[in-house]
């Protein structure tokens, strides 16, 4: 247990590595430490960002899907508005033929019996002539009467 | 891994196993072993036996712990450099990963003892933990298996773990000393020497009784820090010596000596360990105490 040299050595040795430690490598391993400790914060807080990201792109959607479907009741909305018009135009437009064929077909219905009445006039009024024929015999000359007849006619 | 041979005692054995391998010079005059006589001027020699030990005195260097520590400590340098040439910040794997958890592992014990600003503390510690960790470590290599084996290259004496050898605990402790005075002196000028004389009795007619008192808590823990590692490891050394001497007692010794000894190598890794993380934390405490200032 003889204290001798070797302290003074043992001495010289310990100032040598820990100069060496200090100088050599303690800071490059903290540096490093420490540049993986930002790294892993900065990719936590961008995780982070990216969540809130996340949440406004999901409130977003789901506002602009409440939008769309506020637009898409209002289209429907005037669809069915326009429908209801164009059938109530339709509706219209039916009546107003039907209308329009109805007066067509009594006017033709009209001159039918216009055209019936005249010819039934006439017929009435050879048949009256023929009936009178009958009853008066020859005395009446068809020819001589002519203006008689034909008057007749016309007030029948 | 029986005593050396039957021609040596049991007290023998233990005293070779606890002597240096010391390279000295010999006084003048004096007549060695084999009867030569040195010569004028003295001479530089490697001791042969306890006595020329002695008679060398402060001349001398232990060789063998010299060469262990010194090799330790440049293990410790290289691998810890190579992590340093390679750290990055990118994933770490296999030895990095362990280097920068014991790096860690001490700044976070810097930071929660050293509240000052010194970037010397953290490297220190460092180096002080891992060195005085792989000196311990040596005790838990079989004790006769490297000194016997330099024995049959030639080697007369070999003890392979420097921290049983007072000189390199003291060595240390006496750098952490002078760094302890330096940074005292540094950070609080003259108040270091109020420190010293008006404490813990403020009267000026106290100052000799507290100087006295002052002076010896200062010399105190250089000497506490490196006994105390010193005379743990030893113990601990001692005893591993004594079951390995029991080898040689009986051939019925031997299971139970075998298991003593595997059972005292695993609570040694305590040990070893502990001694290691107090030298550390001591440090870092005086160093701390140099630099409050009141």
């Amino acid at each position: 247990m003889n204290i001798n040299l070797t302290l003074i050595g043992q001495l010289i040795a310990f100032v040598a590595f820990v100069a060496f430690c200090m100088r050599f490598v303690w800071p490059p391993i903290m540096a490093a430490m420490l540049e993986r400790q930002n790294k892993i914060a900065d990719g936590l807080a961008a995780a982070d960002r990216a969540g809130h990201d996340l949440e406004l792109a999901q409130q977003q959607v789901a506002d602009q899907l409440a939008e769309a479907k506020k637009e898409a009741a209002v289209i429907v909305e005037a669809a069915n508005k326009r429908a209801q018009a164009m059938v109530e135009e339709a509706k219209q437009a039916a009546t107003a033929e039907a209308d329009r064929v109805k007066t067509a077909a009594s006017a033709e219905i009209e001159q039918e019996r216009a055209r019936a009445q005249e010819q039934l006039m006439s017929q009435v009024s050879a048949l009256a002539l023929a009936g009178a024929e009958k009853v008066l015999g020859a005395e009446i000359d068809a020819d001589k009467h002519a203006d008689i007849l034909k008057t007749l006619s016309a007030d029948n | 891994m029986a005593a050396n041979g039957d021609n040596q005692t049991v007290s023998e054995y233990i005293v070779h196993h606890l002597t240096n391998l010391t390279y000295g010079k010999l006084p003048e005059g004096f007549e060695r072993e084999d009867g030569t006589i040195i010569s004028a001027g003295g001479q530089w020699t490697l001791a042969h036996g306890p006595n020329e030990m002695s008679v060398m005195g402060f001349n001398a260097i232990h060789v063998d712990s010299m060469l262990w520590s010194v090799g330790l400590g440049l293990i410790f340098c290289w691998l810890f450099r190579r992590v340093a040439v390679k750290a990055s910040s990118d994933t770490p794997s296999g030895w990095i990963n362990f280097v920068e958890m014991v790096v860690e592992f001490v700044d976070g014990t810097v930071k929660d003892t050293f509240h000052g600003r010194n970037p010397l503390v953290a490297p220190l510690a460092l180096t002080i933990f891992v060195w005085v960790f792989m000196m311990n470590l040596m005790d838990l290599i079989p004790v006769d298996l490297i000194p016997h084996s330099l024995m049959l290259a030639g080697v007369e004496y070999q003890k392979i773990v420097p921290s049983t050898d007072p000189n390199i605990t003291m060595g240390m402790a006496i750098g952490v000393f002078v760094l302890m005075l330096f940074y005292s002196i540094k950070v609080k000028g003259f108040g270091f020497v109020k420190e010293l004389t008006l404490n813990p009795f403020n009267h000026p007619l106290f100052i000799p009784i507290n100087l006295f008192m002052e002076v010896v808590g200062l010399l105190a823990k250089p000497f506490s820090l490196g006994l105390r590692l010193f005379g743990n490891m030893y113990a601990g050394e001692m005893i591993f010596i004594l079951i390995a001497a029991l080898f040689s007692v009986g051939i019925f010794w031997m299971l139970p000596a075998a298991l003593l000894q595997v059972g005292w190598a695993i609570f040694h890794i305590l040990v070893i360990t502990l001694q290691a993380f107090i030298f550390m934390v001591l440090t870092i405490v005086y160093l701390s105490m140099a630099h409050e200032d009141h």
